[in-house]
């Protein structure tokens, strides 16, 4: 080994409790930064899944202006067609049509204003939990049929069941009056209140005859097999949208703002305060390296008699602190995947948290969510923070003057 | 050209309240292969002087020449460079690193000067075996006596031969045989390899082997004799 190296190596150890102290501090530091951002990232994952599963999917197809402001007139033609020619194409079937408009849904007693969604009874389950949520009757089945499932709080605010009648009134796609009759075949129950009140769902062949959609829908709603692909998948769909058609295509940050302000806001706390065990750590280094250069005054004296100039000094201080900072870091990765990996399989949770994650359509437990990223970034950001902790005392070598420093005892 | 060449050197310290002239419009001259000693009571400015001439400590005023460079006005890192390529320096309380061996000690200053590593192992292990530490390589200071470590220090400052060696009371934790054989080590390389030595000393016996006596007093020169060497 290089005596660089060796004396960079032995000059840790010379006081071995101190080093010791130091990088237990790191891999303290470094096991909670894995866990924590793990846990988060698992949480964030979940978050996302589960609001996107619920309804709006990955990304979503749409005339241009409609996420903003939706109109009946902004459609996406032939509707139905596309929806089957991405699915062949993408060779997956997690892709749905689907059509929209506001309705009056009246039973005999009450009537409320609901969003009437035209889907495909056959894909729908593909890109949605609300045909698995079912929990009085049964979901859509055929595309003709004139049924309608309704949310389980729309049902008690309309007093309705399975098996009644229920009106709907609305205005077509060209503005003339739309009416029909539905048979509510079933009740779903998602979880989420706004949902349960607001939304109900026929098939999209009686939705575009109800609302003269002439074959136009509004969505095509895309799932992908998992979050990590959602954005290559959004750049293949878009390169096989149809040019003249104008259509776009919303990734799920689009489509859900307020899930990803959530998780924004949610970032910069945590952040902050892993910034804070961070700076902790850094200044926990500073005193080591900073006491360790004051005691060696004598030493360092010696060999810039030697010849060697402050700035090699100063290296062999960053070498001896990079060193340290290694074996916190490798010590402390190993100790939070250890860790992260122990709650990946067993899942995480404390008392009340399940109320507050219900919030966000998440299940009691959570799963750490393990990858290079979460492993590795926090411990390489406290490795950075070592190293320029260690500067300062670095640098404080250059104002050594060598008999003054040998004088030194 | 001189080795050495210091023109009206003046330093002052600031002890308390007084001031002490270290040295005094010093001048002084050193031919190449010359073996100096510098003598003075404590406080008369040889270890200054030392300084002076290893680039360790400026002047407030005056010239200092080494092989025929100016270097009172050279930056810390030229100085560090100029000292790592010419000058090996011996220290009173040896100085060695504590948590290198002897060898590696030896070593250590070759690696900075950018030896070759299989270059820096035979020279050290000849050095040292020339200064009578073979078999010893392994050993860090503190598993060693006072004299085998001065060898090692004599070692680190000779190993890349430099043209001038500056020692600075090398003998003054040594016991009477062992200083002897460091003597005769300094001598027989001056001798040898035409190193010039500059060595500041109290010891009657350093200066037995001597070429050329300095004295000084309040840094001031007050005799500078020539005397065969013992």
């Amino acid at each position: 080994m290089n005596i660089v190296l060796r004396l960079a190596w032995r000059n840790l150890w010379r006081h071995a409790r101190r080093t010791w102290l130091t990088i237990g501090a790191m891999v303290f530091s470094n096991t909670l930064l894995v866990f924590m951002i793990s846990l988060q990232f698992g949480m964030y994952g979940l978050m996302i899944d589960n609001t996107l599963q619920v309804f709006s999917g990955h990304m979503q197809i749409q005339a241009p202006g409609y996420k903003d402001d939706q109109k009946m007139r902004q459609v996406v033609p032939k509707v139905r067609p596309l929806a089957a020619h991405l699915r062949q194409e993408l060779g997956t079937d997690l892709v749905s049509a689907r059509g929209w408009a506001f309705g009056l849904a009246s039973s005999e007693e009450r009537s409320y204003g609901i969003g009437i969604y035209g889907v495909e009874p056959e894909f729908e389950a593909r890109v949605s939990n609300i045909p698995g949520l079912i929990a009085q009757g049964r979901y859509l089945e055929k595309e003709d049929a004139s049924e309608i499932v309704i949310g389980e709080t729309l049902a008690r605010n309309l007093r309705i069941g399975v098996g009644d009648e229920l009106t709907l009134l609305g205005s077509g796609v060209d503005g003339s009056f739309a009416a029909a009759v539905v048979n509510v075949v079933g009740i779903f129950n998602s979880g989420v209140r706004e949902i349960d009140r607001n939304i109900a769902e026929m098939p999209l062949g009686t939705f575009q005859e109800v609302f003269y959609m002439n074959g136009a829908g509004h969505q095509v709603v895309i799932l992908a097999p998992d979050l990590d692909q959602a954005q290559a998948l959004q750049q293949r769909v878009e390169a096989m949208l149809p040019a003249d058609d104008g259509l776009v295509v919303h990734g799920w940050d689009a489509l859900q703002p307020g899930l990803r302000q959530a998780i924004q806001a949610d970032m910069s706390s945590a952040f902050f305060m892993y910034g804070i065990l961070v700076i902790l750590v850094a200044f926990s280094v500073l005193n080591t390296q900073l006491m360790s250069v004051l005691e060696r005054t004598h030493e360092f004296g010696i060999v810039m008699a030697l010849g060697l100039r402050p700035g090699r000094l100063g290296r062999l201080v960053m070498l001896e602190t990079a060193m340290m900072g290694f074996i916190g870091l490798l010590l402390g990765a190993l100790c939070g995947a250890l860790f992260t990996t122990w709650f990946t399989v067993n899942g995480f949770s404390y008392p009340g948290m399940e109320e507050m994650v219900a919030n966000f359509n998440l299940p009691g437990r959570v799963y750490p969510r393990a990858t290079l990223l979460t492993m590795f970034a926090g411990p390489l950001v406290v490795f950075v923070f070592t190293l320029a902790a260690a500067t300062y005392p670095a640098l404080r070598l250059h104002r050594l003057h060598p008999v003054e420093a040998m004088r030194t005892n | 050209m001189s080795a050495v060449r210091c023109i009206d050197l003046c330093k002052t310290y600031r002890q308390g309240d007084v001031d002490i002239k270290a040295l005094d419009h010093l001048t002084v001259e050193i031919e190449k292969g010359e073996f100096v000693c510098l003598m003075s009571p404590s406080g008369g400015g040889k270890t200054t002087l030392l300084n002076a001439i290893g680039g360790l400590d400026i002047p407030d005023s005056g010239e200092v020449w080494i092989a025929g460079e100016r270097i009172d006005q050279m930056s810390k890192g030229e100085l560090a460079d100029l000292r790592l390529a010419n000058i090996g320096f011996v220290f009173q309380a040896y100085n060695l690193i504590p948590v290198l061996t002897a060898q590696e000690n030896v070593e250590f200053v070759m690696q900075v000067q950018g030896v070759s590593s299989a270059e820096r192992r035979n020279k050290s292990f000849a050095i040292l075996e020339e200064v009578g530490l073979k078999g010893l390589e392994g050993r860090r200071p503190a598993e060693m006596s006072g004299g085998q470590q001065q060898r090692v220090a004599v070692a680190r400052a000779i190993v890349s031969r430099p043209e001038l060696v500056l020692a600075d009371e090398p003998t003054a934790n040594l016991d009477s045989k062992t200083s002897t054989e460091l003597m005769e080590l300094f001598t027989e390389l001056n001798e040898h390899h035409n190193t010039t030595f500059v060595i500041a000393t109290h010891d009657q016996r350093v200066q037995a082997y001597a070429k050329r006596l300095v004295r000084m007093l309040d840094g001031r020169i007050v005799d500078d004799v020539e005397q065969h060497a013992a």
